[in-house]
Parts: C-alpha cells; structure tokens; sequence
C-alpha cells in the first residue's frame, strides 16, 4: 500500500487511526511490564498458589465481551442509518461498561472478605498485584467509558454519516482494545497465577 | 487525486484564523514553533545540568575543600564553603537525569524530530498539531517540576539517575528519598507521557503524511533515526512507567514488590520478600534502549550534515537504514548487561554479552559509512560538519570500550568504576551533544532565518573537543585503577592518593569546556537577531526542507506542496551541471535514478 497517495483529509485520517493502534502497542507494552513483573515475583516464597480467583470477574468480563458486541451493531446500525437503534445500543454499551467497572470493584470486595489485603503491612504481594492491574485496566476502561460518552454526544448531535465517522470508529477500537485486554489478563491470572 | 485539492483542503482549515502573540509563541500547533520552544527549553535544562557535572567534579577534584562558588550556589548545602555529602549525590543524580532525558531525549529528538519530519517528507505539519502541543507543555512542566525538586528542603533526589530500591523505595532512607524523589517521580512520570505523545505523532506523520513520490527508500536518513527513535520510545518508555508505578506502591501504599526485610535507624520495617533486582530489570528494560533514543537522532543529523558537506551521496544508504534498525531491535534484548554484577546467573550472563557484542556489527557499518562518505569528499570544513566529525570520533572512542563492557567476564572489573563514566560519556553524552550541535549550526538558518557566526562556532568546537577528551580520556585510567564512581570523596583510601592529580586536570578540562558553552550560547541567541540574513538554500543541499521559504508560514509551502522524484543524497552526480540535484527535481530525460 502506498501511504503517499490520498487527499490531505484521507492521509489525516489514516495517520490518527494509526496512532491510536501505536498508542496501543504502547499501552500494551506498559501491561507486559507488570504481567513479566508477575511472573518473576511467582517463584516468591510468599507467593500464593492455590487461590481461586472471585466469581464476580467471571461475571464483569461477560459484562465486557457484550458490551463489544453492543458496540460492533452500533457501529452497524449507524451503517445503515438506524439512528434510534444506534442510540440504543451505544446507551447499552456505555451502561455495561459501568457494570463491568462495578463488578470488578465487587471482585475487590469478595478478595478483602477472603481475608486479604492489596496494600500495606498485611498486604500479600500476589493479591498486590492482581489489585494493580486491574486497576490500571478500570482506568484504561474509565477513559474508554468517557470516549464511549463523547460518542453518544456526538451521535445526539448527528455529527457522524457513513462518510464521516472517525470519532466513532476511534472510540470502537480502543473500546475493543481494553476488551480485549481484560479477557487476556483474566486468563493470564487463571493460568499464571 | 490533484494537487489542487491537496492545498484547498488545507487552506480549510488553515490559514483563516488569525494568530495572536498566545497562539504564535506560546501555545503554539505549529511544527516549527515547537521544535524552537523544545530546544530553548532543553538549552536552558542543559545549562542547568552542566552547571552541576561542574559543581561536583569540584568537589572532586578539591574534596571536602572550601569553595566560593559552592557557597553561593549550594547555601545551606555549602557550609562554610564545603560541599556536603548529600548534596553531592543529589548534583550527580539529577545531572544523570536532567542530561538524558531532558536535553538529550526532549532537546534533541523533540527540537529535530518537529522540524524536520514534516519539512523533509513533505507535510504541512505533524498528523495532530494539537497533541504535539500538548506534548511540548508536558515536557515543560515536567521540567518545572524536576527544578522545583532542587529547592525542597530534604534535598532533591539522591539515589542515582536509575533510581534503584530501596533509596527510592522508602522515604526515610535518606534526605532525597522523601519529597525530592516524589517530585522526581512526578515529572518523570509526567516526561513520559510527553515523549509518548511526541513518538506517536512522529511514527505516524513520517508513515503517513509523505509527499508523492517520497517512497520509505527516498527518505533522508535523519527521518529514518527519528522514525526508529519514536518507535523505540513507544515500545520502552511505557515500561519505566510500570516500574515507576510499583515503585510508587511500594513508597507509599506499603506493598513489597521491590522491598525485602529491612532495618533502618534501628526500626525493622514490615516489607518482605521482594526484589531490587526485578526493578533492575524493569528499569533497564526502559535504561538500555533509551541510549539509543539518545544516539540515533544524533546519527541521522550526522549522516545528512556529512552528505551534504563531502558533497557526496551517503555511503551505504541501504546499510544504513538496516544498521539503525538493527541496532533498534538489538537494544531491546541487551538490558541485562548493566546487571552483570547482580547475581545474575552467568550462563544468562553469556547471551546479554552476546547480543550486547552485536551491536558492535551495525555500529562499525554506521562509522564505516561516514568515514567512507567524507573520503575524497569537497569537504566543506564548517562548523556542523566539524562537530559531525567530531561524533565520529567520539562515538568509535566510546564505542571501543562498550565492547570490553559488553563482556561480562571483563565488565565485573571495572563496573561502577570510571571507566563505566568514560564510556557512556563518550559514546552517548558527548556524541549526542556533537550531533545536536552539529544539528544546531546546520539548521538553524531553517529555524531563525539567519547564519551562526562562523568563526565562533570554530572556536567553539574546538576547543569543546580538547576539553572533552580532556575530561574523558584520562577517567578510563583512574577506572582501570579502580576509582569508584559516585564517591563523594576518595581522600579516605590511600589506594587512589596516585590518581588525585588526574581529577584536578579532569576539573580544569571540565571547567573550560564548561566556560566555552558561553560562546556558543552568546552565537545562539545574538545570532536571532543580529546574525547574517539566510538565503534560502545556504548549505546547497538537496532535501525538501530548503525549497520552503525562509519566513517561516503556517503550511510551510506558500503553494502546493512539491513532489519528490529521486532520492535525498543525488549530490556531484555525473550530467548535472551543479553537485547537487534537490529532491523535487524531476528526472532528466534518460537520468537513472542512482541504485543505492
């Protein structure tokens, strides 16, 4: 693919969607620290082996696969120009995002009443770190929520056509993006962990 | 698609608002306007950061003798004249920092990566204007900050620019570890996030912005080092920013990941079981590639700046593009060999020395193509190209000892010595600095309209040069000899009574070089106004950014943007009538373009 071609307005688009996939590398990159930190401090003699991770992360990343899917046929639907439907389901998204953030909270709460603490002298380093990620995760999905927001604004205000929908389509990917980030990161502390 | 349509869908959105004084200087989204604002930024950071390499290698040279200065710069630091100790580790820890990471990465690659890319490839400006300027306040308040932290009252961060646990760890493990190390930690964090949205925007520009016809195979080297260096930066920096916030953790929330059992003024602490050695590692991780953020900027201005000097294209300009990404990709797998000495097991010792020895391989490609390109060049022997030759010279003499360091087996004796300072100053401090100099002096008619005097510049250099062998030359003996780095004073060992007379000739180099600067700095900001006018195309050279006129505008090109039809380095080529052919002239009819 030549980069080169195009008019000044289709480069400009193509190079912000491209930062937004760079800016992921990076991001990703920031979460191989802490997941390669992970791994190291698991040969740690206070490391805990045989812990059973909440149920309520199983229930916030259902939470989370749907709310990609309520997404991709918002995306859809402004596609064949069903604007209410759209309207609909970019609310769903943006309420199951919340859940996903409450559940995730829930889980917090349901490892504290195992008896364990993140932080401080009592803290046990692997739930330390089980803490850290996913609250470096609730916050990539606190930004996502607000793009998610920005959007349905937008969308109220029918800024985007078929033509013209580089907002939308940004705060898809990244949306996406922390999806699937968290379903990795679930797997990665049910199998590492 | 015409070309028409290119301008008129600039002209949309660019030249109908007005600019104000706020817009123009301060909060400024034009390219030009905030590599200028990077580099007067970093030149003040850099004053800053020389200052205290001088302050300290007084109290080296001199140790624990009164002196004027230190009492009027130091105050309660200095009492009765005489450096203390902690002050001494804070000079030598932020001077690390301020030099690395905001004079030599926000100085050098911010200042030249805004200029030029879009310049060079053929923009009207960087993918999202508003982003670079975001980035450019980031680095500035995070500049703020770390100054700040020279005025807190416990001292400003004392525990080495690698801010290893647990003097960064815990807050009273000395007087820098507490509000000095949380306002380091702040800005750093900060620096990050500018340089992030710095690289992402110069990755994105460079791929996607390109004028017609500029193919990846038609860009002037110095766009492949910055392009290179972005993408290093997007994939390394993100991880000090996981350390960083471990560290934090620890520091503050009580979490052990980087701390075990540990007494302190006769207090046992709660933490258990954790690790330095894993911030080590995450640290380097970030710590070995930014050298080469350091570096590979410098080498592409010295790749441009020796073309156009010797009047001859660039040797190898195909080895050249695969040696920087060589080495891009080797200095991810190579962080281990500044552990060697950390227990590390030596058979993981013996692969970090042998990826760490390759990149001998892409580095002597690099020094052989220089040294190949000014060979029987019309070399043009002004200041740029004096301080490229310079980095040559530098690099190979910085580079030589890398190797010796690069081999664990040699690396346990000499590490933490001054032969480790030698080394990395050379080979990335003053190389970097010649390749931002040499930058400097080749572009600034592109950034002020106007020539830097000349003959101060010879003066400049040179005596830079002596100075700095001066200074770096003899440490590698008082390191063979075993000096430590980091002392604040050697007077206590009769081991290194025979290397004292060396630290005062050091000093004195130190001091003149340091003195010297004020000539290039009275050049720099004299020159803005009473300089010789620039005319357009001043070095004859044959890259884009010379055929846009020479009051900067808003969109660069006054017209439509020019196409590119032959590579950046067509100079002395046979059939032409002058030795250069810029890039945006079209093929004669039956010219081949030349096969690099």
């Amino acid at each position: 693919m030549d980069l080169t071609q195009g008019t000044a307005k289709q480069k400009n688009e193509r190079a912000k969607k491209m930062m937004l996939w760079f800016g992921i590398i990076s991001l990703i990159m920031s979460f191989m620290g802490w997941t390669s930190a992970f791994i190291v401090s698991s040969s740690r003699p206070d490391w805990l082996k045989d812990f059973q991770l909440p149920n309520a992360f199983i229930i916030s990343t259902a939470l989370i696969i749907i709310s990609s899917l309520t997404f991709i046929l918002a995306k859809k639907a402004l596609k064949q120009n069903n604007r209410a439907l759209t309207t609909i389901l970019l609310l769903a998204t943006l309420i199951l995002g919340v859940a996903f953030v409450f559940f995730q909270f829930k889980a917090f709460q349901q490892i504290i009443n195992l008896g364990y603490n993140f932080t401080g002298p009592t803290s046990n380093v692997t739930m330390s770190y089980i803490y850290l990620i996913a609250v470096m995760h609730i916050l990539h999905v606190a930004a996502g929520l607000i793009s998610v927001i920005v959007v349905i604004y937008n969308h109220f205000k029918q800024k985007y056509t078929q033509e013209n929908m580089l907002g939308f389509e940004l705060s898809a990917t990244f949306w996406h993006f922390v999806d699937i980030l968290w379903v990795y990161l679930l797997l990665f502390l049910y199998f590492v962990g | 698609m015409s070309a028409h349509a290119d301008t008129h869908a600039h002209d949309d959105h660019g030249h109908h608002h007005k600019e104000t004084f706020v817009t123009k200087y301060i909060f400024s989204m034009d390219h030009k306007m905030i590599a200028k604002q990077y580099l007067v930024t970093g030149t003040i950071m850099g004053v800053i950061g020389v200052m205290m390499s001088l302050l300290f290698r007084m109290q080296i040279a001199w140790p624990e003798q009164p002196n004027v200065l230190f009492e009027a710069l130091l105050g309660k630091w200095a009492p009765d004249g005489v450096m203390d100790a902690d002050i001494y580790l804070a000079l030598v820890t932020i001077h690390g920092t301020i030099m690395v990471f905001f004079v030599l990465t926000a100085g050098l690659s911010g200042t030249f990566s805004n200029l030029l890319i879009p310049l060079q490839i053929g923009a009207r400006d960087m993918a999202s204007g508003f982003l670079n300027m975001v980035s450019y306040w980031l680095f500035f308040v995070s500049s703020i900050i770390m100054v700040i932290s020279l005025f807190v009252e416990a001292g400003p961060a004392a525990a080495g620019w690698t801010i290893y646990p647990p003097l960064s760890a815990l807050p009273m493990a000395q007087g820098g570890s507490g509000a000095g190390m949380t306002l380091w930690l702040v800005s750093m964090a900060i620096f990050i996030a500018s340089s992030l949205l710095g690289s992402l925007n110069y990755v994105v520009t460079v791929l996607n912005l390109r004028t017609k016809g500029m193919s990846m195979t038609r860009l002037p080297l110095t766009i492949w080092a910055f392009f290179v260096t972005a993408i290093i930066g997007i994939i390394s920096f993100p991880v000090l920013l996981s350390a960083a916030l471990l560290l934090i953790m620890d520091r503050s929330f009580g979490t052990s990941f980087f701390l075990s059992d540990i007494f302190i003024q006769g207090e046992v602490l709660h933490y258990q079981g954790g690790s330095p050695v894993l911030f080590e590692h995450l640290f380097w991780f970030l710590g070995h590639p930014e050298v080469y953020i350091v570096i590979l900027p410098a080498m592409g201005l010295v790749s441009e700046i020796m073309a156009t000097n010797s009047r001859k294209p660039i040797f190898g300009y195909r080895a050249m593009i695969a040696s920087i990404l060589a080495i891009a990709f080797l200095s991810t797998i190579v962080w281990g060999h500044h552990m060697f000495v950390s227990g590390m097991n030596p058979f993981l010792g013996s692969v970090f020395t042998f990826t760490t020895l390759l990149i001998a391989i892409p580095s002597a490609v690099k020094a052989f193509n220089w040294i190949t390109t000014i060979w029987k060049g019309n070399l043009q022997m002004n200041p740029a190209m004096l301080f490229s030759i310079g980095f040559v010279s530098t690099f190979i003499t910085g580079g030589l000892t890398g190797i010796i360091l690069g081999d664990s087996a040699l690396d346990i004796n000499v590490h933490d010595t001054y032969f480790v300072v030698a080394h990395f100053h050379l080979v990335m401090g003053i190389s970097a600095l010649y390749g931002m100099f040499a930058g400097i002096y080749h572009w600034y008619p592109k950034m002020y309209g106007r020539m830097l005097n000349k003959n101060l510049g010879y003066i400049h250099f040179w005596i830079t040069a002596v100075c700095a062998y001066g200074v770096f030359f003899p440490m590698h003996f008082i390191g063979m000899a075993g000096l430590p780095r980091r002392y604040y004073t050697n007077s206590n060992f009769p081991l290194f009574d025979d290397v004292s007379n060396v630290n005062v000739i050091i000093t004195i180099f130190a001091l003149i070089g340091g003195v010297v600067q004020i000539v290039y700095l009275y050049n720099f900001f004299s020159s803005m106004y009473y300089g010789k006018k620039a005319t357009q195309n001043p070095w004859r050279a044959t890259t884009l950014e010379w055929t846009t006129p020479v009051e900067h505008i808003h969109g660069n090109w006054p017209g439509e943007i020019p196409h590119v039809y032959r590579w950046s380095y067509d100079y002395s080529k046979p059939g032409h009538d002058v030795d250069f052919v810029p890039q945006n002239v079209p093929l004669k009819d039956g010219e081949e373009e030349l096969q690099h």
